[in-house]
């Protein structure tokens, strides 16, 4: 950790006259959400613990919705928030917020530092309770006389923490059940997520999966845990999956999912998911194990240690061609498609993966465009594809940017955005500006809250109630308010020079993009439906 | 299906409600809590009472592992164990009715704590179906108030559930 973002504040004055000269490097954002979301988008770039910094009350409420979405994806933040003084507390002081009590469901732990002593022991706890096990964010409150007190620091020898259980090894008897299974399987199916990204899996799940010759699907957390391009990559499962991913869950004696949660959006409905498959499911919490599906196999352990005991137990190599057959059948018969002419987003994806040989970071906001972006651009680092996937954030997007291009200095990191989730954190150009960070903004503009809108013509009668952005203002003008440079493009012709002028551009860019308006992301499982019973597409696909 | 809970959590500030929120967050049906310290200052025990199918408890049960201040839960509902709970019922006994009301008393093992012109504080302890059936004796009188406390638990025999850790002791 060598990066903090934040915004000072009267209880964190203290702490920032000290900031100011430490070692540390402090990224000034406009707004404490983005600082939050900032933090979270450099732990996801980096593997290394996200930090930011708000003030008490109104500072510290901002952070919330950064702490609640980083919660829901398992990534380790820190949030150190000002407090009043501690004689001032719980008498609704000015700017008193019970911080601690509010973030208390979204935090892996959160503490109220009330003597000096305690702070070094509090810190080195926080850390090593957001990044270890199974990761997520911790708050640590601290009220702004503690800030200004002297103690001696003492770095504690051992932490006394009776309760956190974060190591645990696969159990031997457990791994050679998996190990037989995927041994006795016909249409084996590995199926990745966040944990694998988390624990640096990919490796492992190549090996297994090329090894047993067993094809995979991923979570949008899993995305980049495995090549897209691998011949036995089958795609996205759930709502927005691809056919060959949903199909394959329907179809599959044994699936081995591996640091995922079987959110709602993957499972479509519970009862009807996977049915003819045993399941194996390795996670690191204890908890994800029988929460939504019913595990045969169940692996308590870190993804990565838990395929590495399997393919420690697994005899030789595998072999499923008809089972990879049928995959490939399904993937030639729908693939994914969208109709021609027009401006389409996915031809502006797909210009933008060629550009950029697929080798670039890719952040999304939320909505219709992050679906596109999962499915055309595809990736095979992991920590290249950041994305709100369990909260859901818009608004996430840009700030999330700005921590990996403070993370991976030297790589192409693009935003794909709407123009709904984009203005959500517009204020960041200011940041991107200040210290120019070098993010490629590409703004899908369809002039509505497009997934909103795609909702209501499905399942709203086609009534677009408020899904329409009236009054979007000219984000190319924006942009250049705050010294970025910009393109607008209109038609698909511009599309490839304006994408080649944003990435040879040496700093930050953005491009706005007037895509068809009502394009629709497909195939789509209705929510509470059946995997394999898809909408597909109307006109194109 | 009712099953009993006991819980070791450290005693720091918040634990209650970090696990109460819990309950109410992930929409489990608490039908009691009660908590106290135990032999080590630093340590509190909750007795939980908890409703739900196998599922349920089993989640609640890991849900509640996964709290950094819980050191250890324990589901004693089909272990040998004492269940006490303590209950005040004001009612109202005016003095024609005070003899009748003093052989439930007598009959539960419970005392009078308290007495007032027209009203009496009785006070019980047991397990829940005593508790329940005194309680429903007296409603005839006319109940005015009720105060309980929750059930709390100890195994029978030598057995302690004493402080094995769910985690090392370090964190590690
Ligand atoms: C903070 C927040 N508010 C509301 C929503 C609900 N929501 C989901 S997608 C969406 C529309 C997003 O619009 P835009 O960013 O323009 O993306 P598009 O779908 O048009 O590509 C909305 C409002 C949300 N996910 N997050
Ligand atoms: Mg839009």
């Amino acid at each position: 950790m060598d990066t903090v973002f934040g915004i000072p504040g009267g209880s964190v004055l203290p702490l920032y006259h000290e900031l100011a000269v430490a070692s540390i490097r402090h990224i000034l954002t406009r707004h404490e959400q983005a600082a939050a979301h900032a933090a979270d988008g450099y732990a996801r770039a980096s593997g290394k613990p996200g930090v930011c910094i708000a003030t008490s009350g109104p500072g510290a409420t901002n952070l919330v919705t950064g702490i609640a979405n980083a919660y829901m994806d398992s990534i380790p933040l820190v949030a150190i928030t000002g407090q009043v003084s501690v004689a001032m507390i719980g008498r609704d002081s000015f700017q008193e917020a019970d911080i601690t009590g509010i973030t208390l469901p979204v935090t892996k732990a959160n503490y109220l530092v009330k003597n000096v002593h305690d702070l070094a022991a509090t810190i080195h706890e926080a850390f090593y309770i957001a990044t270890t096990g199974r990761p997520g964010p911790v708050l640590i409150d601290i009220p702004k006389d503690i800030t200004t007190q002297r103690a001696l620091f003492r770095y504690p020898p051992k932490l006394h923490l009776p309760g956190y259980r974060c190591k645990v090894q696969p159990h031997a008897l457990q791994v050679a059940q998996a190990a037989a299974a995927i041994g006795a399987a016909e249409k084996p199916l590995l199926f990745i997520g966040g944990g694998v990204i988390t624990s640096g899996a990919h490796e492992e799940v190549r090996q297994l999966a090329e090894g047993q010759d067993i094809p995979v699907v991923m979570s949008m957390m899993g995305k980049g845990g495995f090549p897209e391009t691998h011949p036995l990559f089958a795609g996205m499962v759930g709502m927005h999956g691809t056919a060959a991913a949903n199909y394959a869950m329907c179809e599959t004696d044994l699936l081995i999912g591996v640091g995922v949660r079987f959110d709602d959006r993957v499972t479509g409905k519970v009862e009807a998911f996977a049915p003819k498959a045993k399941i194996i499911h390795i996670d690191i919490d204890a908890a994800e194990i029988g929460k939504v599906v019913q595990a045969h196999i169940p692996i308590v352990s870190d993804a990565r240690q838990g395929l590495a005991a399997i393919l420690e137990k697994l005899p030789g190599k595998g072999e499923h061609q008809a089972w990879r057959q049928q995959i490939r059948r399904w993937q030639e018969e729908n693939p994914l498609r969208y109709e021609k002419g027009g401006l389409k987003p996915q031809y502006v994806l797909e210009e933008l993966y060629n550009l950029t040989k697929g080798q670039a970071i890719i952040c999304t906001d939320v909505g219709q465009h992050q679906m596109w972006a999962v499915q055309y651009y595809p990736l095979s680092r992991p920590r290249t594809f950041l994305s709100s996937c369990g909260l859901g954030t818009m608004g996430f997007g840009v700030p999330a940017a700005m921590g990996a291009a403070v993370a991976r200095p030297g790589e192409t990191v693009v935003v794909i955005t709407g123009d709904g989730s984009f203005q959500m954190n517009i204020q960041e150009l200011a940041t991107i500006s200040h210290y120019q960070l070098p993010v490629k903004i590409i703004i899908m503009n369809n002039g509505y809250l497009g997934m909103v809108r795609q909702w209501q013509e499905f399942f709203f009668d086609r009534r677009y109630a408020y899904s329409e952005m009236l009054g979007n203002p000219d984000f190319v003008k924006v942009a250049e308010a705050y010294r970025i440079p910009g393109r607008l493009v209109n038609e698909s012709r511009e599309v490839v020079p304006a994408l080649e002028e944003a990435l040879a551009a040496e700093g930050p860019f953005l491009v706005d993009v007037r895509i068809d308006r009502e394009e629709n992301v497909y195939p789509m499982v209705p929510p509470g439906g059946t995997l394999n019973k898809m909408v597909t597409g109307g006109k194109g696909a | 299906m009712k099953r009993t809970l006991s819980v070791l959590v450290e005693n720091r500030p918040g634990v209650l409600s970090r696990v109460a929120g819990l309950f109410s967050r992930r929409g489990y049906n608490i039908d009691s809590l009660a908590v106290g310290r135990t032999e080590n200052p630093a340590i509190s025990r909750m007795t939980i009472v908890v409703d739900g199918d196998e599922q349920i408890i089993e989640q609640v049960g890991k849900q509640l592992n996964k709290l950094i201040d819980v050191i250890k839960i324990s589901d004693i509902t089909n272990d040998p164990y004492v269940g006490r709970e303590l209950i005040l019922i004001k009612v109202n006994a005016d003095p024609s009715v005070r003899g009748e009301i003093m052989q439930i008393v007598d009959i539960f093992r419970a005392r009078i704590v308290d007495i007032a012109r027209n009203s009496l504080i009785i006070e019980a302890t047991g397990d829940a179906d005593k508790i329940d059936a005194i309680e429903n004796s007296l409603r005839p009188f006319g109940i005015r108030e009720v105060v309980r406390t929750g059930k709390i638990a100890m195994l029978r025999g030598a057995k302690t559930r004493g402080m094995e850790a769910s985690g090392n002791g370090t964190g590690e």
